[in-house]
This record gives C-alpha cells, structure tokens and sequence, in this order.
C-alpha cells in the first residue's frame, strides 16, 4: 500500500444545510490509496452528509474535496466516473430488472455496455439466478446485493459503502467481506460507514471517528487501539478469596464468581498504570499470584469514550 | 459529453413505457376512437364541415394536439418526478452526467414516446375520416415542436412537484381546460364574439390553429404567430430548465 499519496482529499469542508443544521464543522481528511477506513460515529453524525459530499449529492458549504487531484465541483465528470457508492437506503426503483439496472448504472457513468464483466459481477453476489428477477420482489438482502452490482458496475476505483451490513445476515455480511477483500486486492480504495465497530475492527486498515460533524480521530486501526485502549489485567489468584481483601479496595479491581480472579481495569493512555503498586499491594495482601494477563479493551469501548468525552 | 449515461436514461425510460404499454400507448388510443365515435359521428351528422372540410377530420389535428399536450407533460414529469420520489435519483445525481444530459435523455424519450402516439392517432383516424396533409413538412414541425417542447414542460413540473398532486394539478387544471377552449372541437368564429376575444388568450388555440392549417390550410390565426408562440414557448421551457440546472433546483441539498 502506497501510504503517502491520498485519492481522495478532503479540507476544511463544512456543510449547514437549508434549515440551518450545520452538519459537517470543517473536516479534514485524506483518504489514502487502497486503504479501507471506516468511519464510525453515532446517528445524526454527519457521515451520509461527509459521502454525499463527495459523491455529489450534497453542495458543500465551503471547503474543498479532490478525488486524484481533481475537484469534486469543476472536474466533476472524472471524479464521478472514479467513484461507486452503495446508499444507506434501500433506493431501487420498483418496475425493473435485475440485469437491466445493473447496466443503467453502467451506462450512466459513461461505460459502454460490458455484458460478461456484469454477469461476473452478478455470479460473485449470488445474483445471477436472479438477473430476470423484478427488483421489487428481492428480499432485503438481494435488495443490497443489487445495490452493490450497481455501485460496481462501472468499475470504479473508489467504493464508498454506508452502513452496509444495516439489516443484513450473516451470510450476505460474509459475501460482502469477501467482496471488500477482493477490491482490495486490486487496488480499490473503500469507505465504510458503520455503526458496528466490530466490523471495523474485522476488515478496516484505519478508523475515523465523526460526531457532531467533526472528525474526532483519525488513526491506524491498531494505534487507535493501543492509544486509546483502555487495558485489563486479569490475575488469577492460586488460592481462591471470598472478597476483595481491604488493602486493595483503592483499585476498583473485580472479583470473579469462582474467588479466583481479579480484575483490574487502566488506562493504557496514563504513564502511570498503577500495575507495579497493586503487584506490589497484592503481595502485601499475602496473596499468592498464579497468572497473569492483560487484554485490549474493544473498538466499541474506546468508541464509546471518545464520543463522550467530546459531548 | 456523456452520450452512454444519455443512451442509458433514455433506454431505460423507453422500457418503463414497454412495461406499461397499455398505459402509455392503447389508453389514448382507444379514447381518441372514442372521440371520433362521439364527436365526429353524433355531432358530425348535425355540423357538416368547418371551413368546408368535413368535420370528422376537421377535428383530427385537434384531437392529436389534446393527446400529445397531455400526454408529453404527464411521460415526462413522471419520468423525473418517480425517481425523485422513490429516491433512486440518487444515482443519477452522482453520476459523471450534466443536467444537459439528464434533459436529454428523459426529455428525448418522453418526446419519442408521444411520437409514435401522435403517429398512432393519426392511423387510427384514417379508419374513421378521409385525411390529407396539405404541408407534410410544416405537419411534421408543429408534430415535432410540440412534443419535444411539451415534453420539457412536463420534466419542469416533475423537478418541480414534490408530491403527487402537485404532478396532476397544472396538466389537470390548466392544460386540459386550455385544450378544449383552444378549438380542439370547433373553429373559433363558430364562437359569440366576446368569447372568440377570450380564446385568442389561448396559447393553445395558436398551436391547434397552425397544426390545422398544415392539415387543410385553414386556421384562425396566421401560421406564422402560431409558429412563434410554439417557438417562444419552446425557448421560455428551455430558459426555465437552463436557470433549474444553475440553481441546482431542488435536487441537491
Ligand atoms: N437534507 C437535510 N436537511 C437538513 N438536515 C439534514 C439533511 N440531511 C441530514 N440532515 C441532518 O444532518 C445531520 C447529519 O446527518 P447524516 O445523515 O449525515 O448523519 P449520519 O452520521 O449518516 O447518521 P446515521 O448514522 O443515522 O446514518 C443530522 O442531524 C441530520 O438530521
Ligand atoms: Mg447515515
């Protein structure tokens, strides 16, 4: 992965809609070339707004996006044809066919018809059985699928998914995974928005975090993790307690049913994690320690406390 | 210039009226046959001929003009309004494609579609009355001209309409009264003279006028003022879809 150079470049853009909401408070963000970055922020956040943007559904209020140097506004036809998105809703128009949707979305960024690249892509999201199928009578998930086959169809170098596995099983998430993973492979960068932070931490390189219209954080999955991730030393004790003896009620530990385990939550982000001084306090407690071991705290839980520390 | 995403709308367009063939194709036809029945028959035997042609295809130019006004207005605003309402506008709003482009193709379609109407009521009427073009060439214009600029009138008030009566309300509350006011059915001096002074108000009698006379050589007024209103008409939908296109109207947030 080229890390240096962005595909898509986004500065002090801002968006107050009509009614006075301003939506998006100045973002700057560079997306890099074949990477996934998730962008993950509670409802009413901004995302869809931040994507529309630079899909050209939403006018900026001020601020700028170049996709592979080029401007959303001025050279629109380029950055358009680059681009690929897969809307929040299930917007598919009700009186038409598969395959014949598939190809309008085709046709209308600019490719010329290409009948077994479609078929291809209508095979690899199970939908080719279903190519003669009236759009209106899919279930939810073939809805998205079909989504997806028109968002692809023009074979764009930027994907753009929002909320992709809102109301989807386990199987199409699955597709839809290895789907991302072969972009991937080929060089396409894609977006993802997400309320799932599982997701994110499954298939994203680097996860954004919006709220209120800004962007909160912006890190490598794993220094996101590491940075900001709240850590947890368990020890197992050798001989079992009933309670928590009174020399070590300052650390808020936590004690297992069994009597065998305790737990003790830190900030990783601190200097001082206190862990020397309860080792320490746990042996002046006559407690006998058989193990040790300390676990990351989830994207779900550093999400969760970013968002409010900024409310 | 993105003719595949022009290509891709106006196909897709021609489809929908494919699947609602009887809608769009036999429902005018089948009334335009009821017209000839009820008007050219029943009141033809009572008035012989207007301007010495006879009635029943005395009314033929009017009629065509009654299906191709309405039915240019209602292809093409629900050819833009249905996707503005269901949301798959989407698409087309991110795609590499001008607003130019985005006319062209819904407007080109509806415009098609209400040709082979017109085409269509006119072999129905050689069943029914003995039919002839006396100016072919100025027929084909005035045919032309109205659809396409009919058409863009309808895409103007599909951007503009954002629910389902406002779709129906101008087709229904202006243009169908100004057709049959306009001398579909009757030549404007058959009128009282105050109410000839009112119709000459009528854009659409200009219109009817002018396609009549292509037909028989007779109008109620010059064809040279109906060619201009067509024409200004025709500029005044291009002005409005060109000022929509700068404003972003109504499609972007
Ligand atoms: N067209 C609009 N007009 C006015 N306000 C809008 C419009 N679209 C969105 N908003 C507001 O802008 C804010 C951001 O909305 P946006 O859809 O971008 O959030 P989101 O992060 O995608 O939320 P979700 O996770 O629910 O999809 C919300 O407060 C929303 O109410
Ligand atoms: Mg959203």
């Amino acid at each position: 992965m080229n890390e240096s150079k962005a595909i898509v470049s986004i500065k002090g853009l801002t968006k107050t809609y009509e009614n006075g909401h301003q939506a998006l408070k100045g973002i700057n963000l560079d997306i890099r070339e074949g990477e996934i970055l998730a962008l993950l922020g509670p409802n009413g956040a901004g995302k869809t707004t931040l994507i529309s943007v630079i899909c050209g559904l939403v006018s900026p209020s001020s601020g700028t996006v170049t996709v592979d140097g080029h401007d959303i506004i001025r050279d629109f036809r380029i950055t358009r044809e680059m681009i690929g998105l897969v809307p929040q809703e299930l917007t598919l128009g009700a009186f038409e066919r598969v395959g014949n949707t598939v190809a309008f979305s085709r046709g209308l960024f600019g490719k010329s018809p290409n009948e077994a690249y479609l078929d291809e892509l209508l095979e690899e999201l199970t939908l080719l059985d279903k190519k003669d199928s009236m759009v209106q009578q899919l279930s939810g998930g073939m809805k998205r699928r079909v989504l997806i086959a028109k968002a692809l169809s023009h074979e764009p170098r930027v994907l753009f998914l929002d909320e992709p596995t809102a109301g989807v099983d386990v199987e199409l998430r699955k597709d839809m995974w290895k789907i991302v993973e072969r972009l991937r492979q080929s060089g396409v960068t894609i977006i993802l928005t997400t309320h799932y932070i599982e997701e994110a931490e499954e298939i994203a390189d680097r996860v954004g975090v919006i709220s209120g219209g800004e962007l909160l954080e912006l890190e490598d999955k794993q220094t996101l993790m590491e940075k900001l991730g709240k850590k947890q030393l368990v020890i197992e004790l050798k001989n079992p307690v009933d309670s928590i003896p009174a020399q070590l009620t300052d650390y808020g530990l936590e004690l297992s049913d069994t009597g065998a385990k305790l737990t003790y939550t830190f900030d990783a982000r601190q200097e001082r994690t206190g862990m020397t001084r309860l080792l320490s306090s746990l042996s002046e407690a006559g407690l006998q320690v058989k193990d040790l071991n300390t676990r990351q705290s989830s994207l779900e839980d550093i999400f969760v406390d970013i968002v409010k520390a900024d409310a | 210039m993105n003719t595949e995403a022009i290509k891709a709308i106006y196909k897709a367009e021609m489809r929908r009226t494919r699947n609602t063939l009887l809608q769009s194709v036999a429902a005018p036809v089948i009334s335009t046959a009821l017209y000839f029945v009820v008007f050219g028959s029943a009141i033809g035997s009572r008035i012989e001929s207007v301007s010495d042609v006879p009635y029943g295809a005395f009314i033929v130019p009017g009629l065509m003009m009654l299906s191709l006004l309405t039915q240019s207005i209602s292809n093409a605003s629900f050819g833009i309004f249905f996707p503005k309402f269901t949301g798959t506008i989407y698409e087309v709003m991110s795609a590499p494609i001008s607003f130019f482009e985005i006319v062209v193709g819904y407007v080109g379609a509806a415009a098609t579609k209400s040709l082979i109407l017109g085409v269509l009521i006119l072999i129905t009427a050689t069943f029914f009355v003995d039919l002839r073009i006396a100016h072919p060439f100025w027929m084909i214009a005035f045919f032309l001209l109205t659809c396409i600029s009919f058409s863009l009138f309808g895409f103007i008030i599909g951007l503009w309409a954002d629910n389902f009566e406002k779709l129906q309300l101008i087709p229904s509350l202006i243009i169908t009264p100004l057709v049959f006011l306009g001398g579909s059915f009757y030549s404007v001096d058959m009128l009282p003279e105050f109410w000839q002074k009112i119709s000459l108000m009528n854009p659409v009698l200009y219109l009817i006028s002018g396609f009549r006379w292509s037909f028989f050589e007779v109008a109620d007024v010059s064809v040279g003022v109906s060619l201009s209103m067509i024409l200004l008409f025709l500029v005044a939908c291009l002005g409005i879809v060109w000022m929509m296109f700068k404003t972003g109207y109504k499609l972007k947030p």
